[in-house]
């Protein structure tokens, strides 16, 4: 929109402007970069602690296997979600046919569930012993499973199908608030000119998909990495996994963070080298309503199969799993035995989710403005720092995290000694707080990313104008940036709910005394090998999630920034 | 000013948050502070008795790894007073790790034989467990076995366990080094691996189900477990089509490994926690554990439950359970060295 002619000296005016208030917004940068960076610089801490006597170890026997699964892992899981979130995407929003103003908002629902819930809903139902195999032996007139060759569930590809079910809606959305806002002039255009359907994917909707895939896909891999249960469960050795392995059963913490610090060394490399693909390619960004593309109708059987592609991960990631659950609660009398603790654990679960999206999105956005206003090299590596929280395992920023909260509650106590004579305890280290801070640090990524993708739709002469009208910068957010990016902000806030209260590694480590939330408290019937008994805290925290990703829908059909063009540029 | 609302609720919500329900647990005098990796449902039978015989309030907080950690980070200041655990090597480890204090406790020492605590009053086993095999009632016809002859190529294909970097089967390899050393441990999961009917993946229930529906006749895992699915719906079905059979050593017995507590080094709660702790050996507390969550009772004087006394009379392996956990580092190489788990 702004040309290089305009944008000059606007932009030299507006340095100007802002010059004199460039001190505030810096320190909240630097403040928000230390947050994060504290449990990680704890981690490097731990790394130097050194055990260099593991590596001949590692680099033998553990560190191929788990870089080859880990890697045909993420290969797996980023071609099953491109593939489905495009695609599906792409269906509901070209074209027309039986379900589909229903499928678009059942598109998004696998994201309320947590992984490893997906992981033991379908082993149960795959493995030798489950429905389907029974009726198959049963069918072809089978004594055991042995006699037979069939899929097994516990395995990669399995992993790779049970995460992708659950994963895809981030690309989904994703692409669809792309397609529906980019695209329908091209598109129509493309149409007229005679492109073939295929044609207008190819050379159209594909490359005008890239910056929404590769935000959609960056947060599909890096849950991917993260993920603990579904992996270790169905038998997949990740390099999240070895991490666990090294520092319990090789008995060298040290080792386990070493492997640690190099997977997010890794992991920013990759993040880095994305951005760097992408530096040309910035979108019209600007903030006004574009029309919707025209539907096609579909006839014949071409609108029952498009039917049929985008109900199919809709069962597979949300219904059948939904059905699993329920008939698991019903049959286990789990309502009318209803754990009179379990209203207790989700009231905290929503809580601590509550309080930990609010304060992210509030940094998120604040960094997002405060990087607005003061630009450069330095505001710019501040915000990719807040960001690294997302590309840490959970347990070990939990781990990181001990360290710097202990401390702080000691200078606390120390100070209270000394003023007052009296102990605190452990103020933070011992609270909930430790939950929230850990629940921020996690997904703070998510928050800034979508607020810079909000603030960039607003163009920065709107700020100018209003400051020349004598507006001060906190009414210019207040009034200008807040109400703009209040979609974006919105699909965030979701975003970081819903995963918040997916949590569970770090949960699991750094919750106080008598303090449950829905998915540690799962997961002690899951480490019994008795998952179904906590199928009503699934579907509560289903139930929760449900509700968050219905509104995401909304927030992707009226003003779809929402991580769409999220690292567009900068 | 929807967002300044917001903003005035968040302060209001999480000023009430941290105060209250999750607000740090100072020392007070009717609590004790458990840190566990035991599953909390699974204990809180024995803590409501013990809050209802002693009037002393337990407070928990569960998870599977890292309470070590956690308690040593925290120092001076942690609110822990007894560690729950489910392995010798976790024992083990929190004396590593500095955190556990000695007790001096006569019910203690005369209730737990020997071979079950720490010398010096470090860690003590409350409740056993064996790791044994769930075995094919139509397809297995042996009633005994020995862990040497998982290795025995008439095996082949016809063995399920779950992945060898698991704590359960970490011990039982750390066992075979104790006994025979690495060289023929090797040797022996090298051989076990080759019997696998499928890549180790799973819990210790999978082994039975997948037993259970013939995908192989034997299964690896932990004695309560046959009982626990004896009492569940669909689950009683893989043990009416399995028997258990008590694994020994050639020469020697079962291999059981405990679940056990450790005093900590800073508790604020010490007398509680060491009541705790005598509470948790005592008839009662051993009655649950045999009863409720399936487990051998360290305590003499406590049967077994029927069910489990129905697998066979367990004859424990004579070495001490504490020797295990020397070779658990081993154990864990020896799996990544075998490719055990791929």
């Amino acid at each position: 929109m702004t040309s290089a002619a305009l944008r000059h000296p606007f932009e030299t005016l507006h340095a100007a402007l802002w010059r004199p208030s460039a001190l505030a917004p810096r320190l909240f940068l630097l403040a928000l970069a230390a947050l994060v960076l504290a449990p990680l610089a704890s981690l490097i801490h731990i790394a130097w602690q050194g055990d260099p006597d593991i590596w001949p170890h590692l680099a033998t026997y553990v560190l191929p296997a788990a870089l080859a699964d880990t890697a045909l892992l993420l290969a797996g899981v980023a071609v099953a979600t491109a593939v489905t979130g495009v695609g599906t995407a792409w269906l509901v929003t070209a074209y027309q046919f039986p379900g589909r103003d229903t499928l678009v908002w059942l598109l998004p629902l696998p994201l309320a569930f947590p992984t490893y819930i997906v992981a033991y809903v379908y082993v149960g139902m795959l493995d030798a012993a489950g429905p389907i195999q029974t009726a198959f032996r049963a069918l072809f007139g089978y004594q055991t499973a042995a006699q037979y060759w069939f899929p097994p569930a516990r395995s990669l590809p399995g992993a790779i199908l049970m995460i992708g079910v659950v994963l895809y809606p981030y690309v989904y959305l994703a692409a669809r608030a792309m397609f529906q806002t980019q695209s329908a002039a091209l598109m129509e255009v493309a149409r007229t000119l005679g492109a073939s359907p295929l044609m207008l994917v190819r050379h159209v909707a594909l490359p005008l998909a890239r910056p929404a895939l590769a935000v959609g896909l960056s947060l599909v891999l890096l849950e991917t990495l993260n993920d603990i249960g579904a992996s270790e469960y169905l038998g997949v050795r990740t390099l999240t996994l070895s991490i666990f392995t090294t520092w319990l059963n090789r008995g060298s913490l040290p080792g386990a963070a070493q492997i640690a610090s190099v997977m997010l060394i890794a992991v920013v490399a990759l993040m880095a080298l994305e951005r760097y693909g992408r530096r040309h390619r910035r979108f019209d960004a600007s903030a006004r309503r574009h029309r919707p593309l025209a539907r096609i109708a579909l006839g014949g059987s071409a609108r029952w199969i498009a039917c049929a592609l985008c109900l199919a991960p809709v069962l597979a990631g949300f219904v059948l799993p939904l059905i699993f659950l329920a008939h698991e609660t019903v049959v286990r009398g789990l309502l009318f035995g209803l754990d009179p603790e379990l209203p207790r654990h989700a009231v905290m679960t929503v809580l601590l989710a509550g309080i930990a999206t609010l304060l992210a999105i509030g940094l998120g956005m604040g960094a997002a403005l405060a990087v607005r206003l003061v630009r450069g090299r330095l505001a710019s590596a501040c915000l990719t720092i807040a960001g690294l929280g997302y590309a840490v395992p959970g347990t070990v920023l939990a781990l990181g995290l001990l360290a710097p909260l202990v401390a702080f509650d000691e200078g606390l106590n120390w100070i209270t000694r000394t003023l007052a004579g009296i102990s605190m305890g452990l103020v933070l280290a011992g609270s909930g707080a430790a939950l929230i801070i850990a629940y921020v640090i996690r997904f703070l990524a998510i928050a800034t990313g979508s607020a810079q993708a909000g603030l960039a739709r607003i163009p920065t002469q709107m700020d100018d104008v209003a400051r020349t009208l004598g507006e001060k910068p906190t009414g210019i957010a207040w009034r200008i940036h807040l109400p703009l990016s209040r979609a974006a902000l919105g699909g965030a806030a979701l975003l970081v709910f819903v995963d918040c209260l997916k949590e569970l590694p770090a949960t699991l480590l750094l919750r106080p005394l008598n303090v449950e939330t829905l998915p540690t408290y799962i997961y002690q019937f899951a480490t019994r090998g008795n998952f179904e008994e906590g199928a009503l805290a699934a579907l509560l925290i289903v139930a929760v999630g449900i509700i968050p990703v219905l509104r995401l829908t909304r927030f992707a059909d009226i003003a779809p920034a929402a991580a769409t063009n999220g690292s567009s540029g900068r | 000013m929807n967002a300044m609302t917001m903003r005035a609720a968040l302060c209001v919500a999480a000023a009430t948050l941290i105060g209250s329900a999750t607000g740090p647990v100072l020392a007070q005098s009717g609590e004790v502070n458990v840190y566990t990796y035991r599953e909390q449902k699974l204990i809180q039978p024995l803590f409501d008795e013990f809050s209802k015989a002693t009037g002393i309030k337990v407070n928990v907080v569960s998870a599977s790894s890292g309470l070590d950690k956690r308690i040593a980070t925290e120092g001076a200041n942690s609110p822990a007073d007894v560690l729950l655990t489910v392995d010798v090597a976790r024992l083990q480890d929190a004396v590593k790790a500095g955190i556990a204090q000695p007790i001096q406790s006569a019910v203690l020492d005369k209730a737990v034989p020997a071979q079950y605590r720490h010398p010096d009053g470090l860690w003590y086993g409350i409740s056993m467990r064996a790791r044994v095999v769930f075995a094919s009632k139509d397809r297995v016809t042996q009633n005994a076995l020995t862990y040497e002859e998982l290795a025995d190529p008439k095996w082949k294909g016809k063995i399920c366990i779950r992945p060898g970097q698991h704590a359960y089967n970490n011990a039982l390899i750390a066992a075979y080094i104790a006994k025979y050393g690495e060289a023929k441990a090797e040797e022996w999961l090298r051989g076990v691996k080759a019997n696998l009917a499928q890549k180790p993946s799973g819990g210790d229930r999978d082994q039975a189900r997948d037993v259970a529906a013939g995908k192989c006749d034997l299964g690896v895992a932990n004695t309560y477990y046959w009982a626990l699915m004896t009492k569940n719906p669909e689950q009683k079905a893989w043990t009416e089509a399995t028997k258990v059979i008590l694994p020994t050593f050639a020469g020697g017995g079962t291999h059981v490994n405990l679940s056990g507590v450790v005093l900590a080094k800073h508790a604020p709660n010490k007398a509680n926690a060491v009541k705790l702790m005598e509470w948790l050996v005592g008839e009662k507390a051993q009655h649950i554990y045999a009863d409720i969550n399936y487990e051998y009772p360290v305590l003499a004087e406590v049967p077994v439950n029927p069910i489990v006394a129905g697998y066979g009379k367990l004859t424990p392996d004579a070495m001490p359970v504490a020797k295990i956990s020397d070779y658990s580092k081993a154990a864990s190489t020896l799996v990544d060295k075998t490719g055990f788990d791929n």
